[in-house]
């Protein structure tokens, strides 16, 4: 099995012809990712790689019905019109790579999807991979084996160190989420978790927070709960961040006395979680609960 | 963005929501003038426009008694500051007498993904002290997008907090007032604390309106040229850093440090601090840096007085270790190996990275801990 993208998914990709939607396309049909069409309005009927562009979600849709994911380049100003189209022609899951959308936007666009039974990944997410199977996003192939693992994460690069740390000592994945790292996102840890609580392949559960909101708490509730009861093993970044300053990431801020580091452990430890103290930690503590 | 108080207060104004009478004066006015040009004097409160946090306690807001007083203190604020701050200007407000004072904000809920009003009898405190101390006085009211704020949602809130008859009426077009702004301006936050019960209405004592970043090429009139740097919301080397395109947050220790990627950056200066270190600085490359741009940040942390030591941790994904390192090479062939500098270099061309390190003459660890050791070891004790 695995979540969300698997050896099915057959991909859209919306801003196909810009620089990065065209160089990942490349990489993720490098991977073995069906794409089937990519979308550029005033593009119809160029090629990228070999895929075929249209000018619409529909128009693509009309030539390849099989298309049920769509994966979004195109810059923030029109993102969020590129998903409310992929939304409204039936696309279930869309990945969106865009950063610096308003956050307003996004809101808005969160919410119609959830009305519409759509899922969205990010934005400003590095996407989602099911190592073997399919790759929908733009993260370093090399770092992905297949194998039990569940790994979803608010980050991109640690996300990719700490599963090549585990692919290194021979613990491949099943399905690697990042969820994004604005403050408003789709797919949130708890979501992905009910997900990932009813997939066989997943064993363990990698989780990779960050300073800012209470994401890692309501993870942390949610196992408490006895909603998620496979093990968990997770790393929190930002211990050393001060209050009331932007760590990057638009989502990475301790605001309102929310989302800083000692709530953030304290409640997985808690639930039971096992909190590594550097990502570099992660890969043993894995290797511990898996054997 | 933050907005400052009278800058908020001005949309304020501009949406009909009463706010104090008030005059805005610069350094250079004739504070008395000013004021009685406004039909305006003594007593009046005197708040320095700066966007430091807890800006009352730090001496930021001031009652002036009589005009000798105000001078005195307007002087004051202007020539020491607010926890380093200087204000550019200060606004000067009529008191305004008050029977008890509120809070009400509108905000982004990250968990609901929705706006969320927040309100409270228990205003003139932070909105943190409130939710720690008396949880149970913060009254939420959570709004659907697409439907709005709609009358009888405020009307309820308004009940919650105790208020009958006009001033239901009016905490209702207050509260849809705020929700306008909210969603207009992109904001993140809109927050009037304290909120002044009077015997006639409402009076937003404060203002606070933070936009977000991310929206402001649809609000350039508030986003105005120099206007960050005007604001005290970020550091001289902030400022400076965003002028290269950067994404840096000064702090006070001395392990300067440089990662790619949000959380691998703050991972790395997470591993600084266990190792019995202080990171001075957070610098994110982001993702796909070029060598020109792995230069351009380190001659940055050169120059950063604080870092005494630089780290440097990158996992390479997009990014690419021998771009990386051509970057660094570039920088201290150019400038010479200033600062120590510890490299750790992993995924994408790392191998290729090392070699072009090591011909350089710089050592490139694989082992992230090591290498932040090495790092906290060479930045010796925090003294500057």
């Amino acid at each position: 099995m695995a979540i969300l993208v698997d050896k099915n998914t057959r991909v859209i990709v919306q801003g196909i012809t810009g620089r990065e939607g065209s160089f990942h396309t490349k990489l993720m049909l490098e991977y073995g990712t069906k794409i089937v069409a990519g979308v550029t309005p005033g593009k119809g009927g160029a090629e990228v790689h070999g895929v075929p562009v249209y000018d619409t979600v529909e128009d693509a849709l009309a030539e390849h019905p099989e298309a049920n994911t769509s994966i979004v380049f195109v810059p923030a100003r029109f993102a969020p019109d590129a998903v409310y189209e992929a939304i409204d022609a039936g696309i279930r899951l869309v990945v969106v790579i865009t950063e610096h959308i308003p956050v307003h936007d996004t809101m808005r666009m969160v919410n119609y999807a959830r009305n519409k039974g759509t899922i969205i990944v990010g934005p400003n997410t590095p996407g989602v991979i099911s190592p073997g199977k399919s790759k929908v996003g733009i993260m370093p192939a090399e770092a992905f084996t297949p194998g039990p693992v569940a790994i979803i994460s608010r980050s991109g690069t640690l996300t990719y160190e700490v599963a090549a740390q585990l692919s290194k000592i021979g613990v491949g994945q099943s399905t690697v989420l990042g969820v994004g790292g604005d403050p408003i996102i789709g797919l949130d840890f708890t979501e992905a978790m009910k997900l990932l609580e009813k997939d066989d392949e997943t064993k363990l559960l990698v989780l990779i927070g960050e300073i800012g909101g209470d994401m890692e708490e309501r993870a942390a509730a949610m196992i408490e709960r006895g909603e998620f009861t496979k093990p968990v093993v997770a790393y929190i970044a930002g211990r050393t961040a001060p209050p009331g300053k932007r760590m990057g990431h638009a989502g990475a801020i301790i605001s309102m006395g929310m989302g800083d580091y000692r709530s953030k452990v304290e409640a997985l430890r808690r639930a039971g979680v096992d909190v590594a103290e550097t990502p570099f930690e992660v890969a043993k503590l894995v290797k511990k609960h898996l054997s | 963005m933050k907005l400052f108080e009278y800058e908020a207060k001005e949309v304020f104004k501009s949406y009909g929501i009463p706010v104090p009478r008030g005059v805005v004066v610069s350094k250079d006015d004739n504070i008395r003038e000013a004021l009685k040009k406004e039909g305006l004097e003594p007593p009046v409160v005197v708040k320095a426009q700066v966007l430091v946090g807890g800006r009352g306690k730090a001496g930021g807001v001031k009652i002036a008694r009589t005009w000798d007083d105000l001078e005195r203190i307007a002087e004051n604020m202007f020539t020491t500051g607010i926890k380093g701050v200087k204000p550019r200007l200060l606004l000067v407000e009529e008191l305004v007498e008050h029977d008890a004072e509120l809070y009400l904000s509108v905000v982004l809920d990250r968990a609901s993904r929705r706006p969320l009003v927040l309100a409270s009898t228990e205003g003139g405190v932070d909105i943190e002290e409130i939710a720690k101390e008396k949880p149970e006085a913060i009254h939420r009211l959570y709004v659907d997008p697409f439907a709005g704020l709609r009358g009888y949602m405020a009307r309820k809130l308004g009940k919650k907090l105790g208020l009958s008859g006009k001033l239901l009426t009016r905490f209702e077009t207050l509260t849809a007032t705020l929700y306008r702004i909210f969603t207009t301006l992109d904001a993140e936050l809109v927050e009037i604390n304290p909120l002044a019960l009077t015997s006639d209405g409402l009076v937003a004592l404060d203002a606070k309106i933070i936009i977000d970043d991310n929206a402001l090429w649809r609000h350039s009139d508030l986003a105005s040229e120099g206007r960050l740097e005007l604001s005290g919301e970020y550091t001289e080397w902030e400022l400076y850093a965003r002028g290269k395109g950067l994404a840096f947050v000064e702090l006070d220790g001395c392990v300067g440090i440089m990662g790619n990627g949000a959380g691998l950056t703050m991972a790395t200066m997470d591993l600084v601090l266990m190792q019995g270190g202080k990171p001075a600085n957070f610098l994110d490359i982001g993702g796909g840096a070029s060598a020109e741009r792995v230069k351009t940040a380190l001659e940055l942390l050169y120059k950063y007085p604080k870092a005494k030591s630089i780290f440097i941790n990158i996992f390479g994904g997009i990014t690419r270790g021998d771009e990386v390192a051509k970057g660094i090479v570039a920088a201290v062939s150019e400038l010479g190996q200033q600062k120590p500098i510890v490299v750790r270099l992993s995924g994408t061309r790392a191998r290729e990275g090392k070699e072009i390190l090591e011909k350089a003459g710089i050592v490139a660890y694989e082992d992230p801990l090591e290498a932040a050791k090495k790092a906290v070891e060479l930045a010796g004790e925090c003294k500057y």
